[in-house]
């Protein structure tokens, strides 16, 4: 067990796709260095990617900050970007406002925020319109026994 | 099995990655959405696909993926290539279509396993 918080910290620059998934990629490695359970590291690298795409594709630049503490691990990513006017629409299975371009790569497809849910514990996001959007993604290493997962 | 065993017994063409020849398939997965890929292949799938950008490498790297089949005669982009070698994750090509080379693929892993029985 882990006798303090372990912080990870990376930038993303929005437009960048060539080096999409790089900081997800080193922080994966981190991760497994730390024997992080494999299932919660598929669980995070999953989210993770997802968050990176969103910034490559629709912010300016971004922040990720990774904290890995005895109980739990959390993702942070805060970007400078157009933000989001109606998350829940967002959230939606199939929705997205990528350009045609983003869409013939294989991404755009409506599934980003969707994948990162369904890979977090617990999501929170936070967004303003012309300011940026900020993410949370909540992982427990240890389950509580009265939780359904 | 390896992918050197798919590479010979199915002609196909080793695009980049030769050092990477060596790893271990246990079975596949075929989509040409980015997001569907890293949501659901597994470690070790070989990955059948008509993207030929550098992201598809980001992904086979992050999933643990054996190697990547490029369809209908598709090339890999040449930053994808580079990544494809430092990674050791090979690109195979194929002039075949997604359908073929996918049911080729099952039905190879599927023998292979029956006989390791």
């Amino acid at each position: 067990m882990l006798e303090e918080t372990i912080s990870l910290r990376y930038k993303i620059a929005g437009g960048d796709f060539s080096n999409a998934g790089y900081a997800s990629s080193q922080i994966k490695k981190r991760l497994q260095k730390l024997n992080i359970h494999q299932k919660l590291i598929k669980k995070i690298v999953i989210a993770l990617y997802e968050a990176e795409i969103n910034v490559v594709a629709h912010a300016y630049n971004a922040v990720i900050i990774v904290n890995i503490d005895n109980d739990k691990i959390c993702v942070n990513i805060k970007d400078n970007g157009p933000g989001i006017p109606d998350i829940n629409q967002a959230m939606e299975k199939g929705y997205s406002t990528a350009s045609s371009k983003i869409r013939e790569m294989g991404f755009g497809a409506g599934m980003g925020l969707s994948n990162i849910k369904k890979n977090s514990d617990k999501l929170e996001i936070r967004s303003k319109v012309n300011e940026g959007t900020e993410i949370n993604i909540i992982n427990y290493r240890i389950y509580p026994r009265n939780e359904n997962n | 099995m390896k992918i050197i065993d798919l590479v010979n017994k199915l002609g196909l063409e080793i695009l980049s990655g030769n050092n990477g020849l060596d790893r271990t398939v246990s079975g596949g997965y075929t989509s040409d959405l980015l997001s569907d890929v890293i949501a659901n292949a597994e470690a070790n799938n070989i990955w059948i696909t008509l993207q030929t950008h550098k992201n598809v490498m980001a992904i086979a790297s992050l999933k643990d993926l054996s190697a990547v089949i490029l369809i209908n005669d598709n090339k890999p982009e040449e930053d994808t290539r580079e990544q494809s070698n430092s990674e050791g994750i090979p690109i195979l090509g194929t002039k075949e279509k997604a359908f073929e080379i996918s049911a080729k693929i099952y039905e190879l892993l599927n023998n292979n396993s029956k006989v390791n029985l």
